[in-house]
């Protein structure tokens, strides 16, 4: 691909370090990325050393695996125990301690649980398995809910009647707007998701420029993309004019992506939705609408869920708030690491946690 | 889980495609959508094509940057 060598050019990652500190002045500014490939990316490049001591870059509730609650782990670990069912999941998931179990330690016990890359590879794994209830763990935000939508129209346009999905979807700007009312985080700037935005375009974050003094820049994924994003945010706020700007033009399209919206309304609508640490949020995650209640898991499917209990010592719900650190949490890199992950945002790779483990030791900002 | 990555089209077949990652093919399903060419870059998330990658924006992009850093003070 064209290109892709001067967006990790080291010079102009340099240059932009240079410049973002001379822009930021000795202002104390706080920004956020709330996108798990940005999390994920900040590390691995080393960004935080390319910034100021007095830019503050913060990770947020961005990784989807994250910020599911045990609750629907829970679901998910019960429906693996019925000799009936095959468990279809992205790999993320598969390590994630519910209440009392995982999906993996499931799995070690005989369950039938299988990583799929695609919702489309689950809808094909029914389509192969007609004797078992295939239940597809439907998470993730704005990105990923097109594809899953996609699926469950096939399975119904295909009757393809033993595919199930546990929908635990979530929609991004009421967690926004959590996050912001929130008066322990002053936060000046967003590092919004490059992803999200390709399906839901760049409206979606007028409001928090608008109503709460946000400056909103989308952002790609590369180190110069992430420098320049930084600056562009920098500048809204050291010249007071904040607004919403798209780094990100070449995937991103003011518009998004209307197409894939579409087929999220034909299948689904908002519901009020728990986040691990933000709690319910009204309209923030999506049911099935009632023409494809047929491939809905749990109103199809009945399970023995266990009551949930939260993992004592662990802070992720307020890491994901941006009001901790892993490095506040007195399990991290001790019993909590990727190995024997006690929390979500241990397992992931774009979990907080993970990140920190896996690179932060070797920077001397993390 | 969230990883989207840039692939290049090589086939299309109606809503499917191939698509090239790394010298590895994949098929892919286009049906989000319009107007993709054989050559196209797409960002693919989970299996379906997101957008285009559109190389004029990339382009513009750079540049901006690069007159960005053209005014920046010396030293
Ligand atoms: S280090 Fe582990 S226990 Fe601590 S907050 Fe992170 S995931 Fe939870």
């Amino acid at each position: 691909m064209k290109h892709l060598d001067e967006y990790r050019n080291a010079e102009f990652c340099q240059d932009l370090s240079r410049e973002i500190a001379r822009v930021a002045g000795r202002r104390e500014i706080a920004l956020m990325e709330v996108c798990g490939t940005h999390t994920m990316a900040i590390f691995q490049h080393g960004i935080k050393d390319f910034l100021p001591p007095n830019v503050n870059l913060l990770s947020g509730p961005g990784c989807p695996v994250c910020v599911t609650p045990n609750a629907y782990l829970d679901r998910a670990v019960a429906y693996s125990r019925q000799d009936d069912v095959l468990l279809a999941t992205f790999g993320d998931m598969l390590r994630v301690p519910g209440s009392s179990s995982s999906l993996i330690e499931e799995r070690g016990r005989g369950a039938d649980v299988r990583m799929v890359y695609s919702p489309a590879d689950a809808l094909e794994l029914a389509k192969s398995y007609v004797h078992k209830k295939v239940v597809f763990l439907g998470i993730g935000f704005e990105t990923t809910s097109p594809s899953v939508a996609a699926a469950i129209v096939d399975a119904h346009e295909q009757g393809v009647k033993n595919f199930f999905v546990l929908v635990g979807h979530k929609i991004l700007p009421p967690a926004l707007k959590v996050l912001v009312d929130d008066d322990q985080l002053r936060l000046h700037g967003l590092i919004c998701p490059g992803h999200v935005s390709a399906i839901t375009g760049c409206g979606i974050y007028e409001f928090l420029a608008r109503d709460h003094g946000i400056a909103c820049v989308v952002s790609g994924f590369e180190p110069t993309d992430i420098l320049q994003s930084v600056l562009m945010l920098i500048t809204q706020i050291v010249q007071e004019h904040i607004r919403v700007q798209n780094q990100y033009r070449r995937v991103v399209p003011d518009e998004g992506n209307p197409r894939a919206r579409e087929l999220v309304e034909e299948v689904f609508q908002p519901k009020e939705s728990p986040w691990r640490g933000l709690g319910n949020i009204p309209d923030s995650g999506l049911v099935m609408r009632s023409s494809y209640m047929d491939h809905d898991a749990e109103a199809n499917i009945t399970a023995q869920v266990e009551r949930t209990v939260e993992h004592a010592g662990c802070i992720c719900g307020l890491i994901l708030r941006g009001l901790k650190t892993p490095r506040d949490c007195s399990l991290f890199a001790r019993s909590c690491t990727p190995e024997h992950p006690v929390g979500a945002c241990m397992v992931s790779s774009e979990g907080t946690c993970a990140a920190h483990f896996r690179y932060g030791r070797f920077s001397n900002s993390a | 889980m969230c990883i989207s990555v840039p692939m290049k089209v090589l086939e299309i077949k109606g809503q499917r495609g191939i698509a090239d990652i790394g010298g590895m093919s994949r098929e892919i399903d286009l049906r989000l959508l319009s107007q993709v060419k054989v050559g196209d870059y797409v960002i693919v998330h989970a299996g379906f094509a997101l957008q285009r990658l559109d190389q004029n924006e990339a382009e513009e992009t750079l540049s901006l940057l690069r007159e960005v850093l053209a005014h920046e003070a010396p030293g």
